[in-house]
C-alpha cells in the first residue's frame, strides 16, 4: 500500500533474519560441537567456530557408535528409523486408500458403522493407550521387531479421511466411462483412481515419513535390544550416563544425522510437504 | 454426501476394509478397552491377584496433590508454549507476507524445524543451556544469573517451554502465512483508502479475519504441548528436578514404567483420553472444517 515503502521493508527483512537466526542457532551449535574435541566441550570451553574433527567424529558415529553408553553404530539406528518410517508411511497409505475406496464406491450393510469405527481413531494418539498397546504387542511376540514398531502407529484414520474426501471430488463420469469400457471395480481402482491420487499419496507420504522418522515414545518402550533402536531412542541413551562421560561430539553428530533426512524432505519436497500438512490437519 | 455412481459387490468391500479394520481393532480398540478395564482394577504388589475396585484408582488419583500439580503444570506449559510460539510465528508470518525479495527463501529457512524430532530438540537445547558446558549458560553466568536447570525447577520448566515453543514456530508460521495470504487484498486496500495506518489495519482487519486460524492453531498447540513434549522432557530433564517438569503424559509413562502401578497409570490414561476427546470436540465444533461427514 501507499506508505509501505523503504523503511518498512528493511524492518521486515531485519525481523525475518532475526527469526531465521533464532531458528537456526541451536542447529548451528550442534554442527559446530560435532566437529570439536570432547575435552574442550566438557570443560565448557567450546568454540563457536567449527573445529577439525569433522570426519573422525562422523566416521565413529556412523560406523562405531559411542565408546561408553550404547555401543551401537548410529548408521544401524538410522537404518531402523528408515525401515520404521517407510513401513508406517507405505502401510498407512496402502490400507487407508483401499478402505476409503470401499467406503466411497460401494454400498454395503456395515458401511457406516465401519466408517465410524475407523473415524473415531482420529481422536486418540498412541500416548494415551501406551501400556495396554505394549502388552498386546508383547503377547503377539512383536517386541523388538519392525512390525511391532510400525503396526500400532498405522492404526489411525487421518489418511482414510483424506482419501475419502478426495474420492468424493472425483467426477462420477469417470466411473461410468470405465464401466462402459468393461472395467470392474479393481480395474477402475488400479487404472483410474490410483493414478489420479498420485499427488495426494505423495503429499501424505512426505508427512507420514517425517512423523514416522520422528517417533519416540513408542520405540522407546518396545525396543529393548540395542540393534533394534531407532536413532531418536539411541540419542537419548547416549546422554543417560553421568554428564562427565557423555561423548558430546558424538551426541551432536547423532542429532545432526537424526535431523538430516526429515529436514531434507521438507526442504526439497516443500510443495508436497505444505500440501500434506494442510490437508492432514483439515 | 454420497456418490451416485457405485459398484455392486457383496464381498469385495469387506475385503478392502478388512486390513485397516483388523489393525484398528487390534492396536486401537483392544488396548483402549484394556486401559478402561485396567483403570477399575487393583493388582497386588506381586501381580498375583487382581480385584475390581470400582473408581478407587480415580478417587485416589484426585486425592493425590501430585496429580493435581501435574494437571496444572500441563495446562500452564500448554498455555505458555502456545502463546509464545504463536506470537513469534504471527510476527514472522506478517513480515513474510509482505511482497519482499526472497520471500520463498525466507519461508524455506523458517519451516524446516518442523522436521526436527522432539528428543533431538531436547538434546539441542539442553546442550546450549547445560549448567556446566552450555554456550549460552556462560553468558547467563557472566550476567550474574545462577543458572542451573538441572537443579532449579523453575529454570527447568522455562527451558522446556522455550525448546517446545521453538520447535512449534515453524508449524504456526506456515499456517499463519497461509491464513494471511487468504485474506483478500481488496479489504486491506479499502481500509488503507479510509486512512487506516498499517498497525491499525492489522488490528482491525487482518487480526479478526485471522481468528479462525488462531483458534485452530491454539487447539493444535495445546494438543502438541500435551503429547509431543514428551520427547523434549525425556531428553532434557526426565520430569525433574523433583517433579517440576512432569506433565500428564510423562506421569503416565513414569508411573507405569518405574512405579509399576498399572491401575493408576490406566486411570490416568483414561482421563487423558477424555481430555483429548474434549479438545477434539472443541476443534470440530468451533473450527470451520472443509470436510463433510
Amino acid at each position: 500500500m501507499v506508505e509501505d515503502e523503504g523503511i518498512r521493508r528493511y524492518v521486515a527483512h531485519f525481523i525475518l533474519w532475526i527469526g531465521i537466526a533464532i531458528v537456526a542457532f541451536p542447529v548451528y551449535i550442534a554442527i559446530v560441537a560435532s566437529t570439536q574435541d570432547n575435552a574442550l566441550i566438557a570443560n565448557g570451553q567450546m568454540s563457536l567456530l567449527p573445529g577439525g574433527h569433522f570426519f573422525e567424529t562422523y566416521y565413529q558415529t556412523i560406523f562405531v557408535g559411542t565408546s561408553g553408553s550404547t555401543r551401537e553404530p548410529v548408521g544401524n539406528m538410522m537404518l531402523n528409523s528408515l525401515v520404521m518410517a517407510l513401513l508406517i508411511a507405505v502401510g498407512k497409505i496402502a490400507i487407508s486408500i483401499i478402505s476409503a475406496y470401499a467406503i466411497v464406491y460401494f454400498r454395503f450393510p456395515l458401511r457406516m458403522p465401519i466408517f465410524w469405527i475407523i473415524f473415531i481413531t482420529l481422536m486418540l494418539p498412541v500416548e494415551v493407550r501406551i501400556y495396554p498397546t505394549y502388552k498386546i504387542v508383547a503377547d503377539l511376540h512383536m517386541l523388538d521387531s519392525y512390525a511391532g514398531l510400525a503396526l500400532p502407529l498405522i492404526a489411525s484414520a487421518t489418511a482414510t479421511l483424506l482419501f475419502r474426501q478426495f474420492f468424493m471430488t472425483v467426477p462420477d463420469e469417470l466411473l461410468e466411462a470405465s464401466r462402459i469400457d468393461g472395467a470392474g471395480p479393481l480395474r477402475f481402482f488400479w487404472d483410474t483412481l490410483l493414478p489420479l491420487s498420485r499427488t495426494n499419496m505423495a503429499a501424505l507420504f512426505v508427512i507420514l515419513f517425517i512423523l514416522g522418522w520422528n517417533q519416540y515414545l513408542w520405540p522407546l518402550l518396545i525396543t529393548t535390544r540395542d540393534d533394534m533402536q531407532t536413532i531418536q531412542v539411541g540419542i537419548r541413551k547416549m546422554i543417560t550416563t553421568t554428564d562427565a562421560l557423555t561423548e558430546w561430539p558424538i551426541v551432536m553428530a547423532t542429532a545432526v544425522l537424526a535431523m538430516l533426512p526429515p529436514v531434507f524432505v521438507v526442504v526439497v519436497m516443500q510443495k508436497l510437504f505444505v500440501r500434506g500438512l494442510v490437508e492432514t490437519e483439515k | 454426501m454420497q456418490k451416485q455412481a457405485i459398484f455392486q459387490s457383496k464381498l469385495l468391500p469387506y475385503a478392502l476394509v478388512a486390513p485397516q479394520l483388523a489393525i484398528v481393532l487390534i492396536f486401537f480398540y483392544w488396548p483402549a478397552l484394556q486401559a478402561v478395564i485396567q483403570s477399575f482394577l487393583l493388582q497386588d504388589a506381586f501381580g498375583l491377584s487382581t480385584s475390581f475396585v470400582w473408581f478407587d484408582n480415580y478417587i485416589e488419583l484426585f486425592r493425590d496433590p501430585a496429580y493435581f500439580e501435574s494437571i496444572l503444570r500441563t495446562f500452564f506449559f500448554s498455555f505458555a508454549i502456545a502463546v509464545s510460539s504463536l506470537s513469534v510465528a504471527l510476527l514472522l508470518a506478517v513480515m513474510a507476507d509482505k511482497p519482499l525479495r526472497g520471500s520463498t527463501l525466507y519461508r524455506t529457512l523458517l519451516i524446516w524445524p518442523y522436521a526436527v524430532a522432539p528428543p533431538v530438540v531436547g538434546v539441542l537445547w539442553i546442550f546450549m543451556l547445560h549448567p556446566s558446558l552450555g554456550v549460552i549458560s556462560r553468558y547467563l553466568r557472566a550476567a550474574g544469573i545462577d543458572w542451573n536447570p538441572l537443579l532449579d525447577g523453575d529454570q527447568a520448566a522455562s527451558l522446556i517451554i522455550l525448546a517446545a515453543a521453538w520447535k512449534q514456530i515453524s508449524y504456526n508460521f506456515l499456517f499463519f502465512l497461509a491464513g494471511l495470504q487468504a485474506i483478500p487484498k481488496s479489504v486491506l486496500e479499502a481500509a488503507a483508502i479510509d486512512g487506516a495506518r498499517p498497525m491499525r489495519r492489522f488490528w482491525t482487519v487482518t487480526f479478526p479475519l485471522l481468528s479462525p486460524t488462531i483458534f485452530f492453531l491454539l487447539v493444535v498447540n495445546i494438543v502438541y504441548a500435551f503429547f509431543d513434549t514428551f520427547g523434549i522432557i525425556d531428553t532434557m530433564t526426565r520430569g525433574g528436578p523433583g517433579k517440576s517438569t512432569e506433565t500428564l503424559v510423562y506421569k503416565v509413562y513414569s508411573d507405569g514404567l518405574l512405579g509399576g502401578n498399572l491401575g493408576s497409570s490406566a486411570a490416568q490414561s483414561v482421563i487423558l483420553m477424555i481430555m483429548v476427546i474434549v479438545l477434539t470436540g472443541i476443534q470440530f465444533r468451533f473450527v470451520e472444517r472443509k470436510v463433510t461427514y
